[in-house]
């Protein structure tokens, strides 16, 4: 601390202004010393606390065997567009053990498991193995061992607490789903977080950042998605434990937990629920012409926004089930259930969202986009008629319409609206020598990749091209090397050459086309964009969210979901290809004009395209796309029936039932009669 | 060297110019290069012990913290180049002004306050919580400094140290009331230490020396004798506990002083020579509270050790001698004063906080200046710093004229 300037400054006051005071030096001398002399002290004080001490506090801290026991955080609600709940946590008592208070390990403790496995209707093994697993998951922490037990129960716990010591009643905040199994996919379940999530290197961790074990988290769908905003921050309780590694009582209070945030969402609960009831409503349909009808999906959509409205998928679970302490064993019986089934198998798998996880061919409802591509890429000319005949035959094979039918030359808007799979094969033949003509708009529009939606779990789809074939014959290759020359199966026969019977099969959304009902969602909103736009298209991405607010209601952050891309089309091409949908659900001979039968067609216009996709060696699976572009409330809905017959008898009712519940028209059931494919 | 001040390519050249002709006057500078940079170091250190502290605070965003003390650390800095470059002997003229607003400002926060832990410090705006008994600091710093360069001439009187420390005694009083202890104790230092400094005779000082103690001795022992808690039992029990450690938890804030006391010297002693490093559980498993703000010297000593803490003393060391250096530079009385108060607002909230967590004082509740987390105290001890560069520029600019250049 030099104070040798300021003694050199003394007596040189300055002028017109108040002299600084002769004392100056001396003053700040002091201050100087003053603060010599505390920072001695604290350097000494520093130097014996962990220098000459130190040893002896790495070992306090090391015995330092305060525990954080966190208080789970009710998690936050997930509403509708509307603010109807969907999704809530609800208060229930549960029956709790409490370490620090049981009597230890022994004939006592197993004297007490059983006195209160008689009152719980529990097993005192049950209880015992519950208990085991809660101190291995969050060691000294309080374990629920029964939650909403009954209130007899629970009064002779309350009036007899000491014959029952470290049994305790608390107030425990359980995921409520009001409406059981509609929209599981979309929500999810929660779980307490497992030990392999915790893990850096897992893929979730990612996503459970910070949280603590114990913590209730979101295990798929949106509660996995937006588990960061929905879980709350735990409070905390201090636990001290003693050197036998028993819990003490806590001294200090407990930090309050803060509630999760609500997630609002673009879904209509109205909606939603006419969609679930219309799906089934489908696959009754199905039934009814001996059809096995044994899964479906819906997806309902704002094209211009990707605002989703609906979306479900058929079968489904109940996510209330996983709210329930369960056992090891009871767990591993829910999680395996439906898991063995294979993809492609007909097994039904609840927890697959065949909306978003689906892989089907579109059968003819990908037509529309085979010929938007051959429109634009000016390969195709609209008004020269092709298709002639019931079957097109290229080298040793033949290509035909469904139940043989013949349609004659058409033009293309006549081929869309009867669905002319000889006019279809036989753009897919003219495609084929113009080179990936359909692959590139399909890609565009978003066939074959993912769409970007607020889901975990979403499925690429495939899209074939011969640049596929080969990077499928080439990862077979490696795999095969890698497994030391045993196939792997990726690939049934390697070395397969694109043809264009593969280009014929793709251009009627059959092959080894690959997609799904979001997809293909995506793909006619871009469409219905362009169409209401004069050509200007834009991809939105899919959404679910639409804010984050706080548990009063506040917003604090409004979720943003731009388009993916924005694609130019000639208005004249994306006319031509609307006319010929519109004409499908209008006009006489179109292939879903029987379902919108009495629609008012004037106010609330429809296009639409049914599809029928094969998938030996199931019975056909029905599809159904349609956009309603009105002006202030525009919607796509994709319908698909597995097993479902014909695109116009299964999907296209389910189809018809959403768009009325949407604008408000009479909820009526029209089953169609056409043979298209 | 301030982004602020764009200098243009002719200006540039003919400072050039001018500089080549008189070296001897060299150029302006408009900033004390040792405060600076000590100050821009005292900053990284902060960021880089919240950034590990508080990683975990709020689950996904480990930089939650850190990233705000970034910009409350940038808001201030800006504040200080625009103080550095304003004639600090202006405030002078402000004094009322100053001190009302000083006044409103507390009083706003005890009004429409939030409550944080109980007390209420703070009035909670969307993006960030206003601490008025920080920006207060400054504030009086310049009001007083003012008021006693008005009495000048009259040091000597008994008249003027009672109304410097009626003046200061007001502010004191409001913050106390919110409760805020340590900010009180803080604004007492800053009076006294402007009174010493403007050199008012040592009987006065000896006289209020004595009248504090007979304040302390009423306000413990004779005032809840009769009824009347002038201080909440918290803080009465948080000295005793200093005194006493108890283990008893039925002496809430007792036990609690206790137990970070205790907590924060395990944590700094499990440090040793070089610190725990990334294998420290002390701070991570939370058992010092308070790790960001009052306690962030814990967090240094746990993980960085005797060296790191060191480091960070040194810093403030450097920080204190150079405030020192520019209080006997300041042209006017004024300049000094102010510096006088910024050396006690420093010196203070140092010891005592540092004190604080290596257990050789009662816990009061003050920040480490610049260290602890916080946008209130960080902008607030910048500003101050501000007027200590205001100071040493127009110092220098005055001695350059001499044809003597300080350093």
């Amino acid at each position: 601390m030099s104070t040798r300037g300021a003694l050199e400054h003394v007596g040189t006051p300055e002028p017109r202004t108040p002299p600084v005071s002769s004392q100056l030096g001396l003053r700040v001398a002091v201050l100087g010393g003053i603060a010599l002399v505390m920072f001695g002290i604290i350097f000494f004080r520093l130097w014996y606390l962990q220098i000459l001490t130190g040893e002896q506090y790495v070992q306090q801290a090391a015995e330092n065997t305060l525990r954080h026991v966190p208080i789970a955080a009710p998690r936050g609600q997930i509403v509708d567009r509307e603010g109807n709940v969907l999704v809530t946590s609800k208060v229930t008592n549960a029956v709790q053990l409490v370490p620090w208070e049981l009597p230890p390990a022994g004939p006592r403790r197993r004297a007490l498991y059983r006195r209160l496995g008689r009152q719980l209707e529990m097993s005192p093994r049950t209880i015992r193995e519950l208990e085991e697993k809660g101190a291995k998951e969050v060691p000294y922490a309080p374990v629920t061992i029964k939650t909403a037990a009954g209130r007899g129960a629970l009064t002779v716990l309350a009036e007899r607490q000491n014959e029952f010591p470290g049994v305790r009643q608390e107030e425990v905040s359980v995921r409520r789903y009001p409406d059981g199994e509609m929209a599981a996919q979309v929500f999810g379940y929660v779980s307490l977080i497992t030990k392999e999530e915790e893990e850096p290197r897992s893929p979730q961790h990612a996503n459970f950042r910070g949280v603590l074990a114990g913590t209730i988290v979101g295990q798929q769908g949106l509660e996995y998605q937006y588990d960061r905003y929905l879980r709350g921050v735990p409070g905390a309780q201090r636990i001290e434990v003693n050197s036998e590694g028993h819990a003490q009582p806590p001294k200090l209070p407990a930090t309050k937990p803060r509630p999760g945030y609500t997630l609002r969402l673009t879904l209509d609960l109205q909606l939603q629920k006419e969609g679930e009831i219309a799906l089934r409503k489908g696959m009754e349909l199905a039934h009814g012409l001996g059809h096995p009808g044994n899964g479906g999906a819906f997806v309902a959509m704002v094209p211009g926004t990707g605002e989703i409205l609906a979306m479900g998928s058929y079968p489904s679970f109940n996510p209330n089930d996983f709210t329930k302490p369960l056992t090891e064993q009871e767990l591993k019986a829910l999680d395996e259930e439906g898991q063995g089934a294979k993809v492609g198998q007909p097994e039904p798998v609840p927890l697959l969202d065949r909306a978003t996880e689906g892989a089907y061919p579109t059968g003819s409802t990908f037509k529309p986009i085979t010929a938007i591509a051959s429109l634009e890429a000016g390969v195709l000319d609209p008004s020269t008629p092709m298709g002639a005949g019931s079957c097109i035959t290229v080298g040793a094979e033949e290509f035909c319409n469904s139940g043989k039918n013949d349609y004659g030359a058409l033009p293309l808007v006549e081929a869309l609206k009867v669905s002319s799979d000889t006019y279809f094969f036989e753009v897919g033949e003219l495609d084929n020598s113009h080179g990936p003509v359909i692959q590139h708009m399909a890609h565009e529009l978003g066939i074959g990749r993912p769409t970007g939606i607020d889901l975990p779990g979403e499925r690429e789809g495939t899209l074939p091209s011969p640049k596929w074939l080969e990077g499928r014959d080439a990862l077979e290759a490696k795999c095969t090397r890698e497994h030391h020359g045993n196939p792997c199966g990726i690939v049934a026969e390697p070395d397969e050459q694109w043809t264009v019977g593969h280009n014929m099969d793709l251009a009627v959304g059959q092959g080894d086309l690959q997609t799904d009902p979001l997809q293909m969602a995506v793909a006619y909103s871009t469409l219905a964009n362009a169409f209401m736009n004069n050509g200007e298209g834009w991809v939105p991405t899919p959404h679910l969210g639409m804010a984050i607010e706080s548990p009063s209601g506040g917003i604090m952050q409004t979720l943003s979901y731009p388009p993916r891309r924005r694609i130019k089309f000639n208005p004249a091409n994306v006319d031509l290809v609307m006319e010929g949908i519109h004409d499908a659900t209008f006009e006489t001979g179109g292939t879903s004009a029987d379902v919108w039968s009495g629609w008012n067609q004037e106010k609330l216009p429809v296009y639409g395209k049914t599809g029928t996709a094969e998938r030996p060696p199931y019975v056909e699976q029905a599809w159904y796309m349609c956009i309603l572009p009105d002006a202030s409330r525009p919607i796509v809905i994709a319908v698909t029936v597995e097993q479902g017959g014909f695109g116009d008898q299964a999907a296209a009712p389910v189809a018809r039932l959403i768009a009325a519940k949407w604008f408000s028209q009479p909820l009526k059931l029209v089953s169609g009669s056409s043979a298209d494919k | 060297m301030s982004p602020l001040s764009p200098i243009t390519a002719p200006e540039a050249e003919r400072r050039a110019q001018a500089a080549a002709q008189e070296p001897r006057r060299g150029s302006r500078l408009l900033l004390d290069p040792v405060l600076t940079l000590t100050v821009l170091a005292l900053g990284i250190c902060s960021v880089a012990v919240l950034g590990w502290v508080t990683s975990e605070a709020v689950p996904g965003q480990p930089h939650y913290y850190s990233e705000r003390q970034i910009v409350y650390l940038a808001i201030g800095l800006i504040g200080m180049v625009v103080l550095a470059r304003i004639d600090y002997a202006r405030l002078r003229h402000y004094k009322v002004a100053i001190y009302t607003a000083l006044i409103l400002s507390l009083l706003a926060v005890l009004g429409a306050g939030s409550s944080a832990n109980g007390s209420v410090r703070a009035i909670s705006f969307p993006l960030f919580s206003f601490q008025g008994s920080e920006i207060g600091k400054v504030l009086l710093i310049a009001a007083l400094a003012a008021l006693v360069v008005d009495r000048s001439r009259q040091l000597h009187e008994r008249e003027t140290t009672a109304r410097v420390m009626l003046a200061a005694l007001l502010p004191t009083m409001i913050v106390i009331a919110q409760p805020d202890l340590g900010s009180g104790l803080v604004y007492v230092a800053i009076a006294l230490t402007l009174l010493f400094v403007a050199g008012v005779p040592w009987s006065n000082l000896a006289g209020l020396l004595a009248l504090g103690g007979a304040a302390i001795a009423l306000v413990l022992v004779a005032a809840p004798a009769v009824g009347v808690q002038v201080l909440k039992p918290y803080e009465v029990e948080r000295f005793t506990a200093f005194l006493h450690p108890t283990d008893n938890p039925e002496h809430k804030a007792a036990y609690k002083a206790s137990y970070q006391q205790l907590e924060s010297t395990i944590a700094i002693g499990s440090g040793q020579r070089t610190g725990s490093g990334a294998n420290s559980t002390q701070i991570k498993g939370e058992f010092v509270p308070e790790d960001s703000t009052d306690f962030v010297f814990a967090a240094v000593g746990e993980r960085y050790g005797f060296v790191g803490a060191a480091l960070v003393l040194s810093l403030y060391a450097l920080l204190i001698w150079r405030t020192l250096r520019i209080l006997t530079l300041a042209k006017d009385l004024f300049g000094a004063l102010v510096a006088g108060g910024v050396v006690a607002m420093l010196m203070f909230q140092v010891f005592v906080n540092v004190g604080v967590a290596v257990d050789i004082m009662p816990v009061t509740g003050v920040t480490l200046p610049l260290m602890s987390y916080g946008g209130s105290s960080v902008i607030a001890t910048l500003l101050a710093v501000g007027l200590l560069q205001s100071i040493y520029v127009r110092a220098r600019a005055a001695e350059a004229l001499k044809g003597r250049v300080p350093r």
